[in-house]
Order: C-alpha cells, then structure tokens, then sequence
C-alpha cells in the first residue's frame, strides 16, 4: 500500500499547484525587488518603471492564490498539515504583495530623483544587499519548508532595524549639516523606511514557515522565546 | 517508562527540516514497518489518561474466535461528560472496542476480551456482574436506526418497565415526556405517541432510539456511527443534541466522518488494525496530530 499521496488524485495535483503557485510568486517579488534597487542605484528610470508597472502580476496573483486557498478549503476541508498549508500560504500572499507594493515604491523613487549623493549611495546599498538576501533565504526556507533556519532568518531581522535606525539617524544629521540635501535625504528615507518593512514582511513568511512544519505559532513572541521555540 | 518515540512532524510534501541530505520522511509508508512500531509502542501518543475517568482501561485484547485478534493492548481512559470519537480505517477495531465497554461482544460468539475495563472503578467483567443492568448504565445507539415494533411511548417506557424503574403509570408517563425531550423529539411525537415507532423519518427514529436509551437513566451512550443512515438535517440535529446530552452523560462515539469527530468531540482517539495509535484533544488532532500515521488518515491519504 502506497502511503503518503492523496488519496484523491486531484486533491494531491490542487495542493501541489498552491505551493507551485505561492513560490512562484515569491520569486517574482524577489526579481521585483532586485530590480527595483538597480534602478536606484544605477539612476535608471526605465528599470523603474518597468518594475512599477509589473507590480500588477504581483497582486493578480495574491487573488489568484486566496481564490485557490478558499476553494480547497471548501470542497476538501483540508486538516492538519494541509490546513496548515493552506492557511500559512494565504497569509505568506499577503506578506510577499506587501514586499511587491515596497519594491514598487522603491521603483518609483527610482523614477523621480536625479541621482543619489556617494555616501548616502553607499549606505542605502548595504541595506538593500541584506534585504534582498534576507528575503532570498526566506523564498528558500518556504521552498524547502526548512523552519530551523527560518527561525535563524527571523531573528535576523534585528539586525535590518538596527542598520535601519543607524542610516536614519546618518540622514538627519545630514539634512541638519545641509538642508539644500533635504529632498534627497528623504527619498533615502523613504527607501531605507521600504526596505526595513520588506525585512518585517520576510520575518513574518518565516513564522509562517515555522507554523507549518511544527505546527506552533510564534508570532508576537519575545526573542529569548523564539530560541527556545526553536529548540523544543 | 519505556516509550518508543512514535512523534514525527513530517510533511507529506518532501522536506527535511535541516537544510542538508533528503529525509526517508519522503518515502511511502509502509504497512509492515507501522505494525511493527505500533507492536513496540507501550502506549498511544497524545494524552490517553485522565485524572477521575468515567472508563479505565487497560491492555484490552479482543479475539474472534482464538484465531483472529481485533484489538491489541488499548490502554485508555475516558472523561466524565465528554464526547469522545473513536475514529479509524474499516477494520481497525473501533466498533469492537466499543461494545467492549457495555459487553455487547458478549453475545458474539467466540469473542474473548481480555485485559482491565472499569466502570467508575469497577471491573465490568468480574463474574458479579450482571451485564444488563451494565447496559442500562451504559446505552447504545447503533447505526441504523432500531425502533422496536411498538408505539412510540412504549419504545421508550420498554427500559423503565423491565428494570422497574417506576412503581405507577404516572411516574412512567413522566420518564417518557422527559426522555423524549431530551432527545427533541417530544414536540414533534406528543400528539401521537401510540403510534408505531416505525412510522417515524429516518432522523426521528433514530432520536427515538435515542430517547429510549436515556430513559433508563444511564451514565454513559456509546454511539456506533448513529448518523450514517441519515440526511444532513437529521445528522445536524442529533450532532446538536449529543452536544446538549454532554451535561448529563458520558459520549462514546464512532464515526466514518471525520468532520463529524471534528465538530462534536473534546476529544479524539485514532485507530489502526486493532492498535490505538494516538489519543488527543479534538483540536490538537486536528490541526497538529503527533503521529504520521493520524496525520495520514485525518488528511486522506490512506483509509
């Protein structure tokens, strides 16, 4: 006796194509986002406005995928781990058209300012690399369904916030030393302010993560608690 | 206490939770490889004691025959006023197990059960014991409904009658109006209650067989699947009345549906050829069982 496939054929094909569907998505997002932070880098507004227009196949597919998620839920009342599948699919989505709305943002700074002062060029690129690795590692972990290193990713999210608050506070003081760089400080801002919130976004698909494998919700949870999550 | 560790979180899809080699997680289970560990596990996963419990069982063996054994060391203990659904693939013993517990295996011949099964304390298999008055304890409902060939008030006064619960009329008329509104159906029957119980609906039998079991005051209802026979309506309306029965009795259910098990039960006991394999609160069954195996039949990969 085969065990391990659906029973129901279609049942098996439907959940396979969710998660087919769900990664797909992720890693539209994350070429959204590589591109986006080109386009500021490199001061091209043509990339810009292809990764703003581009953000509608972004949102077709979070409807998309609820849709799917909403009709497994009816017609198979899915339990267990397809439950929790299912569920933590439906609230990745939300995450990764958030990540797409923010590159999307990014994209548009892209297309409106005229080039970044060196030294805030340098310190937005350090951000957006850890970023752009941090939601890599994140698609891989959902890929893999890997939640001992999606916890390593979560907690690393502190690290973004520090280095968020850090290039903050190295704008203020430049806009307070010259205000004729006002504007463009806070383009940076606003920038650094998206790629802060992708990290946010990348945590909670990595909770998401851990709710599926272990079946334990650790959103919300302290830091010394999370470790300890991870080691029970 | 020597427990093989039977817990395993593995996700059909394949995965392993460290990022290095491909797991044996992925590979179909298979049957001899279950047998074997459900054959070294001392006891079943999940919670299956309870402090105070209505049953108390241990190490039940039921056999058909000599030769072909049904059930294999069930140790279990069940709650006072909770409804508890025994759920399992097609021969894997839950029915059996049930009748076990008002001995209705009795009057199988050639069945032996053999191992600890108390009643409030009580072993419900020494010889003292006399099994119908263990029935009228201990109720049953069966699957299709079974009303006897009598009117409705005498399907239901039958019980108080033969065990002399009542000394007048009265006092019976009484039992049988409260017995048949616990089971709702009082208000759908009062105006006809000498007529034959047989020309009843499917639903409305079954909640007479219901209400024939209450009336002799037992502690506990063992249901063995008592609403495959009926209609959604039908089997909302009793899946409602189980729910209100909780304040007064004990519930032992069986059922093919786990959506059933899911809405109705606190708690939940998996079955699988004859081995209890996991035993747990409802919600913890059904959003993150322990076992591989419950998790494959909850999700409907086998059975």
């Amino acid at each position: 006796m085969d065990i391990g496939q659906h029973t129901s054929h279609q049942y098996n094909q439907e959940l396979e194509n969710l998660r087919n569907q769900s990664l797909q998505m992720g890693g539209l997002v994350e070429e959204q986002l590589g591109k986006a932070l080109r386009a500021l880098m490199e001061n091209n507004s043509q990339l810009g406005e292809e990764v703003a227009y581009s953000d509608y196949r972004v949102n077709r597919l979070e409807v998309e995928i609820d849709d799917a998620c909403t009709q497994i839920i009816a017609r198979r009342q899915p339990a267990a781990g397809d439950l929790r599948l299912v569920i933590s699919i439906i609230k990745s989505v939300t995450d990764l058209e958030r990540i797409g709305d923010e590159a999307e943002k990014i994209a548009r700074h892209a297309i409106s300012t005229e080039g970044l002062a060196t030294s805030l060029h340098t310190a937005l690129k350090h951000l957006g690399d850890h970023v752009r690795e941090m939601l890599r590692r994140t698609l891989d972990a959902m890929a893999r369904m890997d939640a001992v290193t999606a916890m390593q990713i979560a907690e690393s999210d502190m690290q973004i916030d520090a280095e968020f608050d850090v290039l903050s506070r190295q704008l203020l003081t430049h806009m307070m030393e010259d205000p004729r760089t006002i504007r463009d400080s806070l383009n940076v801002l606003w920038c650094a302010r998206s790629l802060e919130r992708i990290g946010d976004h990348s945590k909670n698909i990595c909770e998401y993560v851990i709710y599926l494998v272990e079946g334990k919700d650790v959103r919300h949870t302290n830091r010394p608690k999370l470790g300890a999550d991870a080691a029970a | 206490m020597n427990t093989v560790a039977l817990t395993n979180n593995t996700m059909t899809l394949p995965t392993p939770k460290d990022a290095s080699a491909a797991s044996s997680k992925d590979q179909p289970l298979d049957i001899q490889t279950i047998v074997e560990e459900l054959k070294l596990a001392t006891q079943p996963v999940g919670v299956p004691f309870l402090d105070d419990p209505k049953f108390y069982t241990r190490d039940v063996d039921v056999f058909y025959n000599q030769a072909k054994q049904a059930i294999f060391g069930v140790d279990l203990d069940i709650g006072k006023h909770e409804v508890i659904a025994m759920i399992g693939p097609s021969g894997c013993g839950k029915s059996t197990f049930l009748r076990c517990l008002n001995r209705m295996n009795d009057t199988i011949d050639g069945c032996k059960v053999t191992g600890q099964l108390l009643l409030d304390g009580e072993d419900i298999y020494a010889k003292e014991q006399d099994p119908v008055l263990l029935r009228a304890r201990v109720g049953m409902v069966f699957q299709k409904p079974n009303p006897f060939p009598k009117s409705i008030y005498d399907n239901v006064a039958y019980g108080p009658r033969i065990h002399g619960l009542t000394s007048n009329r009265s006092e019976l008329d009484d039992i049988v109006e409260e017995s048949l509104k616990k089971a709702g159906l009082f208000n759908e029957v009062k105006d006809r209650l000498q007529s034959p119980g047989t020309g009843l609906s499917g639903g409305q039998q079954q909640r007479l067989c219901i209400a024939r079991a209450i009336a002799v005051s037992p502690e506990v209802i063992l249901m063995d699947e008592p609403t495959s026979a009926l209609d959604p309506i039908a089997t909302a309306t009793i899946e409602e009345l189980i729910d209100e029965l909780r304040q007064s009795f004990t519930i032992c259910i069986v059922t093919h549906s786990m959506q059933q098990a899911a809405r109705i039960s606190q708690r939940t006991a998996y079955f699988h050829l004859g081995y209890l394999v996991e035993v747990n609160k409802t919600n913890t069954v059904f959003t993150n069982p322990q076992h591989r195996l419950t998790e494959n039949y909850i999700t409907g990969r086998f059975g």
